[in-house]
């Protein structure tokens, strides 16, 4: 698959051409092979599912991409260029921002400063100048500021901004999350579950928020989940893993009704 | 009643009175909202361009004087500025319930007519779209939150801002047209139409006009003291007409600031920034932010703690008399100025009630402990009569004569007239204009001299002149002896209790009154836990002989409480049971919004009544339950009936 054209989905977003592409990455942790031979890409604009049963290597996967995993072969092309091997804050640098599975938020912080953390790369005001607050930095800080109160009204955070975030329940800090990754305005935003140990009502919050993002400011999104019927709502395409592997890439309904992965997800019979 | 046709001082009308605030109070706030983390403020001056440029654009847009404009969305200044800018054009703005079902807003929108809407978001958007095929005048829609809204079909769909815009564009050619419409309104056009909930049968359309929504806001704002400096928040339902009256009429005839919060769940952090001097709750706040209170003071330091219940228990005393100016000694004075710096004062400004002048509840009665909690801190909490009907006002507390179980007098220019059956008539320039399409409504409840029958059934009390709410008035009825039998009024003393959750009075037609009460779970079961009581269900609960004695306390507590009013003697009651299980809505015993349905109680425990009044000491019984999927059970259960000592009046001889 190489850069495509652009086309305009059912529900009227545009999807344009390859962003990030994978080729043929295998990463090794001593003789266990999480990820073997896989190649993906993920297009502008789009919302990018990553499923698999338990132990599938989804996790590595996404941290191949945000830079945490360096694979032993392969390439990662992104923006039409390949990447070499670098840090995460680096990738972060280049406009990758993501969640985490077990949410890594500063427990004694407030939301509000949490969210203020994803802003780091768009201030340039030294140590010194932040502490003292003047010229520059100050300015910086109103203007960062606003931009978190926009990510805040967005995902209706407003009555938790002050509050730290260790008192909030685990769906709000999951959205606290999403909004810190926001904060950094990144082109693709990865997210490690998002949905994972919520309740039917979270989830369908979840998925809202997440079909807003992408409507409203055009960000790529990749995801790895593994709740299915979330998964084929969402995404305009699905790539399937299973041990490792590659077993599926598509539509939705694509996958659904392949048959390696309904094999995988169901288990086929040992004869 | 003879009404002027001459408007105050030239003011006929809410979009005059936007005038004349443009002009007098110019440079002053008239409206603030929070908005990412800021309160944004517009000034009268500001507002007055905000909604001349968006009534222009809804005559650019085709608007017709007559026309009605549905506004639906939580409180922001764009829907004050929508509803004033369709009065403006001659429209009728018709403030719906946000969180109406879409069936319900299918019936308000149809049966206005509504060929407009201008609501909050997508949400009420998709409402809209969904029953649009059955309102077959709706033509366009305004939204104001443009999130998710960039896919939809923009022919009849239009962004607030672009309306407002294109008014301002049309300026030359439409602003002759915008000032004839305007010059037009007079003190008898219609200033808003509010749909009252109506708990039987389909919504009805209230129909107020100018003089309705000005005059009571004269005289209200008269009433106290009212004046361009205070400040509000807004945060009730715009739908009802409470809201329309503080922050349109009130805040128009004044000139005073309406605060719009950021979101509903950030309403007690912005009224803890804002400290309005002017407020008003139902009961069920002020419960809510009490229990928060105690709970908060269980969680603190002992020190806290100690001086919280020290110095409570001194406001208790005096605080209530301080407030009312009556003559307190002055060393309990001089603590509770200690108590004032120290507890009363941070708790306020914790509560946001720092610089409440007047605080108002209304809507059903407060429990006496919660409203004393609030007025023994010094803020002046007061209750008020009213209803849609009314434009709100038909009594209030006056300052300095504030009590839990009055209403207060009658307000000013408010005549009120009480039946023989005890059911209160009203007549008052804001009595409302008609029920919209609905003439035998407006017949029923309106007389031909203007007198409002208000369904409520009441008395004044001799020695104040206060009006006291006895119940629904088809809920009174007549004991065997002729005096009054009025059930929820010992209802809801009992209810005040927070052990108690429901009580059900019976005695229409006999010779006294007994009650079946339901424990409130959650107060009974933490009390037990306390005590070590250890029980398995709510019916080992219910029936526990130290429950009992504690509800036996209650009912004879209330007992003394209502004899002292001779009218009511006779309700006292002889004899009571805990029942053994908890009145639901899934067998018919309440309505879904939790009011017992007396009727099918008194014939499903048809035994327990009649063991009641036999004066058994215990009765066996089964009763049947439905389950919440819909499957039938019964559960049988022996319960203790027991006598509750009554006091004897002049009239009437305790029974037992």
């Amino acid at each position: 698959m190489s850069a495509q054209e652009s086309y305009v989905t059912e529900d009227g977003r545009t999807i344009g051409p390859t962003v990030m592409e994978m080729k043929n990455i295998t990463l090794r942790f001593g003789g266990v092979k999480a990820i073997t031979d896989i190649s993906f890409d993920i297009r502008e604009g789009e919302i990018r599912a990553i499923i698999g049963p338990n132990g599938a290597g989804k996790s590595s996967m996404l941290n191949v991409i945000s830079g945490f995993y360096i694979p032993q072969d392969g390439e990662v092309w992104y923006k039409g260029e390949k990447r070499p091997p670098m840090k995460p804050y680096e990738v972060a640098q280049q406009g990758i921002a993501r969640t985490f599975q077990n949410i890594a938020l500063f427990e004694g912080m407030s939301v509000l400063d949490n969210v203020m953390t994803g802003r780091m790369r768009q201030m340039q005001s030294g140590m010194l100048a932040q502490a003292l607050w003047r010229g520059k930095a100050e300015k910086e800080e109103v203007e960062n500021r606003e931009a978190v109160e926009k990510i805040i009204d967005f995902l209706e955070i407003q009555a938790i901004r002050k509050t730290p975030v260790a008192r909030l329940p685990y769906g709000l800090k999951k959205r606290v999350e999403l909004a810190r990754a926001l904060a950094a305005e990144p082109s693709i935003l990865l997210l490690d579950e998002p949905m994972a140990g919520m309740n039917v009502e979270e989830k369908e919050d979840m998925s809202r928020f997440i079909l807003d993002v992408n409507d409203e400011f055009g960000t790529t999104i990749a995801l790895i989940e593994h709740d299915m019927g979330v998964v084929m709502d969402l995404s305009d395409r699905v790539v399937v893993m299973d041990y490792g592997k590659k077993i599926g890439d598509g539509t939705p309904d694509e996958v659904r009704s392949n048959q390696a992965v309904i094999d995988a997800y169901l288990g086929v019979a040992h004869d | 009643m003879a009404q002027s046709s001459q408007a105050t001082g030239g003011l006929a009308s809410v979009p005059a009175l936007l005038q004349r605030n443009a002009t007098l109070f110019a440079d002053k706030d008239a409206y603030r909202e929070k908005e990412f983390g800021i309160w944004q403020s517009w000034t009268w001056a500001d507002t007055h361009k905000e909604i001349e440029a968006l009534a222009l654009g809804l005559i650019n847009l085709g608007v017709n004087e007559g026309d009605f404009i549905a506004i639906i969305g939580r409180n922001r200044p764009h829907f004050y500025w929508s509803m004033v800018a369709a009065q403006c054009v001659g429209a009728v703005p018709v403030p719906v319930y946000q969180d109406s079902a879409a069936e319900e807003m299918e019936y308000i929108l149809s049966h206005c007519g509504a060929r407009y809407a201008i609501v909050q978001d997508q949400e009420q958007v998709d409402k809209i779209i969904d029953i649009q095929d059955n309102l077959h005048q709706f033509e366009h829609m305004i939204y104001i939150d443009q999130r998710g809204m960039r896919k939809y079909d923009h022919h009849q769909l239009h962004r607030f801002v672009d309306i407002q815009e294109q008014g301002r564009a049309a300026f030359h050619e439409l602003s002759g047209d915008l000032k004839k419409r305007q010059d037009k309104l007079d003190y008898d056009s219609t200033c808003v139409m509010l749909y009252t909930s109506g708990t039987t049968g389909k919504p009805k359309g209230v129909v107020l006009s100018n003089r309705n929504v000005i005059e009571s806001a004269k005289n209200s704002s008269e009433f106290d003291n009212l004046n361009a400096g205070d400040e509000i928040l807004a945060y009730l339902p715009m739908a009802w007409v409470g809201d329309f009256i503080f922050s349109v009429g009130q805040a128009y005839w004044c000139g005073f600031c309406v605060n719009c919060p950021e979101s509903a769940e950030t309403m007690m952090t912005d009224l803890r920034e804002i400290g309005p001097t002017y407020y008003f709750a139902p009961p069920r706040v002020f419960e809510t932010q009490l229990t928060n209170v105690m709970i908060r003071m269980e969680d603190a330091g002992k020190f806290k703690r100690k001086m919280f219940h020290k110095y409570m228990e001194h406001a208790k005393k005096v605080g209530g008399d301080i407030l009312d100016g009556k003559p307190v000694a002055f060393g309990d004075r001089l603590k509770y100025a200690i108590g004032n710096v120290l507890v009363y004062g941070p708790l306020k400004d914790t509560l946001g009630f720092g610089r409440v002048r007047v605080g108002y509840t209304a809507g059903e009665a407060i429990g006496p402990e919660i409203f004393e909690f609030y007025r023994s801190l010094g803020i002046n909490l007061k209750q008020l009569y009213g209803q849609t009907e009314a434009t709100v006002f038909i009594t209030a507390q006056p300052d300095g004569e504030v009590r839990a179980d009055t209403v207060g007098v009658p307000s000013p220019d408010v005549e009120i007239k009480i039946a023989d059956n005890g059911e209160i008539f009203y007549r008052s320039p804001g009595t409302f204009v008609e029920y919209y399409k609905n003439p035998e409504s407006t017949a029923s409840t309106k007389d031909a001299e203007g007198w409002v029958a208000t369904g409520d059934a009441g008395f004044f009390e001799e020695n104040t002149g206060h009006l006291r709410i006895i119940d629904r008035a088809k809920d009174v009825g007549k004991m065997a002896d002729g005096s009054m039998f009025a059930p929820k009024y010992v209802e809801n003393k009992l209810k005040f209790y927070p052990d108690i959750l429901e009580a059900v009075l019976f005695g229409n037609g006999k010779d006294h009154c007994v009650a079946f009460i339901n424990i409130d779970l959650t107060a009974v079961g933490n009390w037990a836990e306390r005590n070590n009581i250890a029980y398995a269900s709510y019916q080992e609960l219910a029936g526990h002989p130290r429950v009992l004695d504690t509800i036996q306390t209650h009912v004879e507590a209330v007992n003394k409480s209502v004899a002292v009013d001779p009218m009511l003697a006779g309700c006292q009651i002889h004899r009571f049971l805990v029942l053994h299980k908890e009145l639901d809505a899934d067998d018919g015993e309440m309505t879904r919004t939790r009011k017992v349905r007396r009727v099918i109680v008194a014939d499903k425990f048809n035994d327990l009544v009649e063991a009641l009044y036999a004066g058994s000491p215990t009765v066996s019984t089964v009763t049947e339950v439905t389950y919440e999927d819909g499957r039938k059970g019964s559960i049988s259960a022996t319960l203790d009936l027991r006598d509750a000592k009554v006091v004897s009046t002049a009239q009437q001889v305790a029974a037992e």
